[in-house]
């Protein structure tokens, strides 16, 4: 992967978020720099699900809020709905981001332990002098009510009284309360047992339907996302190595790296057998990323080509772009 | 095979503003040397106060605990807190979740592992060191030797893990007991982990306990599942047994609920609607009835028993799903 380019990019009306060679660096003591995101291009059109998949340390938490300018991006461009969110001044940007919002992993440490859901979910509204007071809490439970929550049973409790399953589901209604058109998911039920993530899951993409959403899902896990998104772009050390639809990801992966990943994920069923290695070590420091190909370190295919040169990103199948040198066939 | 480790009616209770609570309501299980155990149950289920309280790392004023724990024959429950560590590490070794809390952030790696090796074994320094790179490497730990100069905060997730796993075998225990050892990594990382897990386990002989809340992660790595609802165990068979033949509704709806890289794209997941029961609340309904497609009648008044269908699976179920023709 390592690459870059622009080749998977689409450039049709129906593309409501468009993000161009955006970098994230942080610096990081003794002058050396974290590479976070290096030149990261991708578009998503209305209604539309884009996975972003990786490892941790792979860019895709700061990626998914370097889109919401939080903070904003070293270089590059983020166009939402035909607005360059990366030149707007403060206040327009705030009330821009209003049509964007974030859902986080942590749903607990998320919300704040001092506030009544009441107030958890009408903060943004108040904030924004949305409605009259009659109106906000009408609006309010309406919102528990579409994520599944008794309002009459949680609308004086507070955040502690509630498992991680119901504090996400609060967190989703908190950020449904400006009626956004983008919402960014951030591992939204990694932190959550199993069976509760199939709850969640559904329910984001009961939301999806209801308000009309445009998402961004951001895992580590692949089988997660397949339930939930119309297009995957596998990230790797602030690079993106594959995009492409479900369907092509998982049936022919052509990057090594988003084989690798698929082959981790456990099978539920005890009678096959996995046949493949998982992937070995860990990924190397964003702080020196190798140079060439930044997966060529773990890649079994690697060669010496993969060192020298940076694999653009290329179409290898319809709508399937992938960063290598050596796709799999 | 004789038992390695036998849990008989735990129980485990608590005391609380509200009444006592009941986290494990009379386990009996037991494993074999050797063998490994999954244990599988969603949070809130009693999996990880089941093991606390059979280590003797839950006592106190509040904490009741009844029945027998016993570890190749010898009692623990009654042993104090004194008598009982002497098991902890020599013999049962234990690794948690969170890996980024189990270690001692402002120690070496080399120091904290080491001491542990001397305090033990009665080690001296050099011997000491020498045998934690050696459990380093046993570890597929890359360079150990500058492994050891290094805080835990230079480590990733997933090699922590792997310090943790390294100090558990250290004194090479009979039974290693591993709650939701991959829950907070990678799934990269954690194929890696139950790989080593499992090479580890093979090598060195030992029993083993799977902790989790994710049937997949113990689907390819354990000889035996135990799932456990509100402090029961409802269903126990072999690993293949339990996937070929789930008698248990509960299981069944588990196993639906798992996002599945085979599964259909689009397709809705399967959820478990509905929480488990309070554990303060006592019922003598079947506990999982309020939440089960099939429940009658029969199930809200009645608490059934755990069964043995004739072919070591035994299920807690009035009406358990029709076993396949094997």
């Amino acid at each position: 992967m390592a690459g870059s380019g622009v080749a998977h990019m689409r450039n049709n009306d129906e593309v409501v978020l468009e993000v161009r060679d955006l970098v994230v660096e942080f610096k990081a003591g003794g002058g050396r720099v974290v590479n976070a995101v290096s030149k990261i291009s991708f578009d998503v059109c209305r209604g539309e699900t884009l996975a972003i998949v990786g490892e941790s340390g792979c860019g895709k938490t700061t990626l998914g809020k370097a889109v919401l300018q939080l903070p904003p991006p070293n270089s590059g461009d983020v166009i939402f709905e035909g607005t360059n969110l990366s030149k707007l001044p403060k206040e327009q940007l705030r009330s821009a981001r209003t049509a964007m919002q974030m859902v986080f992993q942590d749903p607990i440490s998320s919300l704040d332990p001092r506030m009544m859901v009441r107030d958890l979910i009408e903060e943004p509204l108040w904030v924004w002098e949305r409605g009259s007071e009659e109106e906000r809490a009408v609006k309010v439970r309406e919102l528990l009510n579409n994520v599944g929550l008794d309002p009459e049973l949680v609308l004086n409790r507070r955040s502690y009284e509630f498992s991680g399953g119901q504090c996400q589901r609060i967190s989703i209604a908190r950020s449904l309360a400006l009626e956004p058109r983008m919402l960014i998911c951030d591992e939204p039920v990694s932190a959550l047992d199993v069976s509760i993530q199939a709850q969640i899951l559904n329910l984001l993409q009961d939301m999806k339907d209801r308000y009309g959403l445009t998402m961004i899902f951001i895992s580590h896990d692949l089988a997660v996302v397949k339930a939930v998104s119309n297009r995957i772009m596998v990230m790797y050390l602030g690079k993106i190595c594959e995009v492409g639809s479900p369907d092509v990801i998982y049936s022919k992966p052509a990057h090594h790296y988003t084989s690798a990943l698929i082959n981790s994920v456990p099978i539920p069923d005890p009678t096959r057998k996995r046949t493949t290695v998982p992937l070995q070590g860990e990924p190397p420091s964003p702080v020196a990323p190798p140079s060439g190909c930044r997966f060529r370190t773990r890649c079994p295919a690697a060669t010496e080509k993969c060192a020298a040169e940076e694999p653009q990103l290329r179409e290898v199948s319809p709508g399937q772009f992938v960063a290598c040198h050596h796709p799999r066939s | 095979m004789s038992a390695l480790f036998e849990l008989e009616n735990l129980r485990v209770q608590f005391d609380t503003k509200r009444g006592k609570l009941h986290a494990v309501r009379g386990v009996t299980l037991h494993i074999a040397a050797g063998e490994c155990l999954g244990i599988v149950g969603e949070s809130g289920s009693g999996k990880t106060v089941m093991w606390r309280a059979a280590m003797g790392l839950l006592r106190g004023k509040k904490v009741h605990r009844s029945g027998s724990v016993r570890f190749s024959g010898r009692e623990l429950l009654p042993m104090s807190a004194k008598e009982v560590r002497h098991f902890w590490g020599t013999e049962i070794a234990m690794v948690f979740q969170d890996p980024m809390t189990a270690l001692n952030p402002v120690r070496r790696i080399g120091s904290q592992f080491s001491e542990a090796l001397v305090k033990r074994l009665g080690m001296d320094k050099a011997a000491a060191n020498e045998r934690v790179v050696e459990l380093l490497r046993l570890v597929r730990m890359p360079e150990p030797e500058k492994l050891v100069r290094k805080y835990p905060l230079q480590l990733s997730g997933g090699m922590r893990q792997r310090v943790m796993i390294a100090m558990a075998i250290a004194c090479n225990p009979k039974l290693l007991l591993a709650d939701e050892p991959t829950t907070a990594l990678d799934v990269t990382v954690q194929a890696q982990v139950l790989e080593l897990l499992s090479d580890l386990r093979e090598k060195l002989g030992m029993g083993m306990v799977i902790v989790t809340h994710d049937l997949g992660i113990v689907a390819g790595h354990s000889d035996r599942i135990a799932v456990l609802y509100a402090g029961e165990v409802v269903e126990l068979a072999t690993t293949r047994s339990l996937f070929a033949r789930t008698r248990m509704p509960y299981t069944e709806a588990l196993l639906k609920s798992i996002p599945r890289l085979d599964g259909k794209r689009g397709e809705t997941l399967q959820a478990i609607e509905g929480a488990p029961p309070d554990p303060v609340a006592q019922t003598v309904a079947c506990f999982f009835a309020p939440r089960c497609r099939y429940a009658t009648e029969k199930c809200r008044t009645e608490h059934p028993e755990l069964l043995d269908d004739g072919t070591g699976h035994w299920y807690r179920c009035f009406y358990p799903l029709k076993a396949p023709a094997q």
